[in-house]
């Protein structure tokens, strides 16, 4: 992992180097792309689905709500009784199975965004908090936060979202206060790394004070391993969300389009008509593969030194 | 050693307590749990009567001295769906969990434990490629969709496997190679960078250049080490299997008690629901005692340092 890393930053140094011809540069930039193909694929699906969230209106003109009794349960376009007015087929109600998916994608950013933005600003204040005082106050932290990770994780999200009831907001409460623990023990551990490495001692001998040491020197360093972090975890999060969903606990149908909530109502129909359980799943499939794959690649090149924390 | 296991012992009562506390709190945080286990068409006489026979009209304090010393004794009082006690119900359901996460977890082992030390000793090869494949795949697709793809696929088109229930030897395979899917990745994943970090440690080359065999080196000083780090998620991941088969349960019919979940959340049957939620955390915590215990058995460090 070193070896890819220093090899990454040589191929960087070289497209800046001024001496090179612009065909260099662009042959030296194809191939790192090569490379880190995993990164760029996974950067590529993110990046679609954060377009497809934004710009829902524009890719697809039919309405996620307009119910249509009479156009129910059409097959995708390309089965014989499709149509391209509709191209994976409606749902039980006629309603539009492609911009219900385009449409879901906003509730599952939004949970993953938010979500994983309130994990961890609570996991980073606590895990400082921890890692910079050490002794007894860490070591009480430390033990609750590691032996609320033990617990059966989905088994209270699904209590506390059934206690709560359903809506956007719950959700996002939900995951970003459970999720916090996690980030909670990375910010810990780097704390605890950066401040014995040897710069940060050189800095205090130098005479820093400490602002200098937390902006200067601490915040900088953990920056990476809590950006890769959260991409795992709004991963993990828009996965979760659907959980939720396809057991209806998460934001209620008639509110907005979700990919859970399709899934649930697809399942009823599944043997006779698989296409409206299909699609969003293959949705969730998609974001979630290109997240992983957006932070294996993160993960190498910010911090090589970094391991998977959970699962 | 025996300090060791102690410590451990009593954070893991802590956290139980804890369970108990939150189980106990959850509930009642909205300010009508009364409401919230009945529908919102019951009339205010329902409403009361709820709120007498569960006692829920006692000072909080007393309330929660009821609570505990009954869940001490297992007594997590009457289910409302079935009107009877709540915990012989969700034991009742437990063989078929249980049987299910085995399974599953076997599977994982099984299938992805050999990838990964292939992966490990040849990176780059084929089987080093399909293994990374297989590990993103169990990664990122949602096993209530696999599940469900799987039913229309080998259940309903090919009809090589029941499609739902425990009735016969083969229903498990379906549901079980689901849920140890992820896992299964997992450890694909943590076996191959575990081999590939021990290869490169200075044991290694020493035993390689004192003339040992390479199949003794593999056997006695690689796989041994590799081992200590798969006990643990192995330990980790059937807790979460007990716990996160709810999902696999519900779509395949399985009589479990993810299945048993599912169903009492639709019913708002709260006794059950935490009888549910902290037998599965006391069996979670007992395996994390003895994955604990048998990390210090394999690996002196643990027992002698820290």
């Amino acid at each position: 992992m070193a070896d890819k890393e220093t090899k990454s930053h040589q191929t960087i140094d070289s497209l800046l180097d001024t001496e090179k011809t612009f065909k260099d540069r662009v042959a030296y930039f194809g191939r790192f792309l090569w490379r880190d193909r995993g990164g760029v694929i996974g950067l590529t699906v993110f990046l679609i689905v954060v377009f497809a969230a934004v710009f829902a209106p524009l890719i697809t003109n039919q309405s996620p709500f307009d119910q249509d009794l009479r156009s129910g349960k059409l097959p995708p376009a390309w089965k014989e009784e499709g149509t391209w007015e509709h191209p994976f087929g409606t749902d039980s109600l006629g309603k539009d199975i492609f911009s219900r998916v385009i449409y879901g994608t906003r509730v599952s950013l939004m949970v993953g965004l938010f979500g994983v933005l309130i994990a961890s600003i609570l996991g980073l204040l606590i895990g400082a908090i921890a890692g910079y005082a050490g002794g007894r106050l860490d070591a009480a932290i430390m033990g609750g936060v590691n032996l609320i990770l033990s617990l059966p994780y989905l088994l209270f999200v699904v209590f506390i979202a059934t206690v709560l009831g359903r809506s956007l907001l719950n959700v996002i409460l939900i995951f970003g206060i459970t999720d916090a623990p996690i980030f909670a023990r990375v910010t810990r551990g780097e704390v605890m790394r950066i401040r014995e490495s040897g710069y940060v001692e050189s800095a205090i001998s130098a005479g820093a004070r400490w602002p200098t040491i937390i902006f200067g020197h601490i915040i900088p360093n953990l920056l990476g391993p809590l950006i890769t972090l959260a991409t795992f975890e709004m991963s993990a999060m828009i996965f979760y969300e659907a959980g939720l969903g396809f057991l209806g606990l998460s934001v209620p149908p008639n509110e907005y389009p979700t990919w859970g909530n399709m899934l649930a109502a697809g399942r009823k129909y599944m043997t006779s008509y698989p296409w409206m359980a299909s699609f969003p799943g293959l949705a969730i499939m998609f974001t979630s593969l290109g997240m992983n794959l957006l932070g294996d690649w993160l993960r190498d090149v910010l911090d090589p030194r970094m391991r998977r924390s959970r699962k | 050693m025996g300090r060791y296991f102690l410590s451990k012992l009593i954070q893991s009562l802590v956290l139980l307590f804890g369970v108990l506390f939150l189980v106990f709190m959850m509930v009642r945080v909205t300010g009508d749990p009364a409401a919230l286990m009945l529908s919102r068409e019951a009339s205010p006489e329902q409403l009361e009567a709820l709120r007498e026979e569960m006692g829920f009209n006692d000072p909080a304090l007393v309330q929660f001295k009821r609570f505990m010393s009954g869940a001490i004794l297992g007594d997590f009082g009457n289910s409302l769906h079935f009107k009877t006690p709540a915990l012989p119900l969700v034991l009742e359901r437990l063989p078929a969990t249980v049987q299910l996460a085995s399974v599953g977890l076997l599977m994982a082992i099984i299938i992805g434990i050999p990838i990964g030390l292939v992966g490990g000793f040849t990176p780059g090869s084929v089987v080093d490629s399909v293994g990374r494949f297989v590990a993103l795949i169990g990664q990122s697709v949602p096993n209530f969709w696999l599940g469900l793809m799987m039913i229309i696929f080998f259940g309903v088109r090919l009809g090589w496997f029941p499609t739902f229930g425990r009735d016969s030897w083969n229903s498990v395979v379906m549901p079980a190679f689901v849920l140890g899917l992820p896992v299964m990745g997992q450890l694909v994943r943590l076996t191959r960078s575990a081999v590939l970090e021990i290869r490169g440690e200075d044991f290694i080359r020493t035993a390689h250049s004192k003339g040992l065999e390479p199949r003794t080196i593999y056997l006695k000083h690689v796989l041994r080490n590799v081992s200590i780090p798969l006990v643990s998620v192995i330990g980790v991941q059937f807790g979460y299997m007990l716990g996160g088969s709810i999902y696999i349960e519900a779509i395949f019919s399985w009589p479990g008690m993810g299945g048993l979940l599912e169903q009492s959340i639709g019913w708002r049957d709260f006794p059950l629901i935490q009888a549910i939620a902290v037998f599965t955390s006391l069996i979670v915590l007992l395996l994390n005692l003895l994955t604990d215990l048998a990390y210090s058995i394999i690996d002196p460090r643990i027992r002698y340092g820290r």
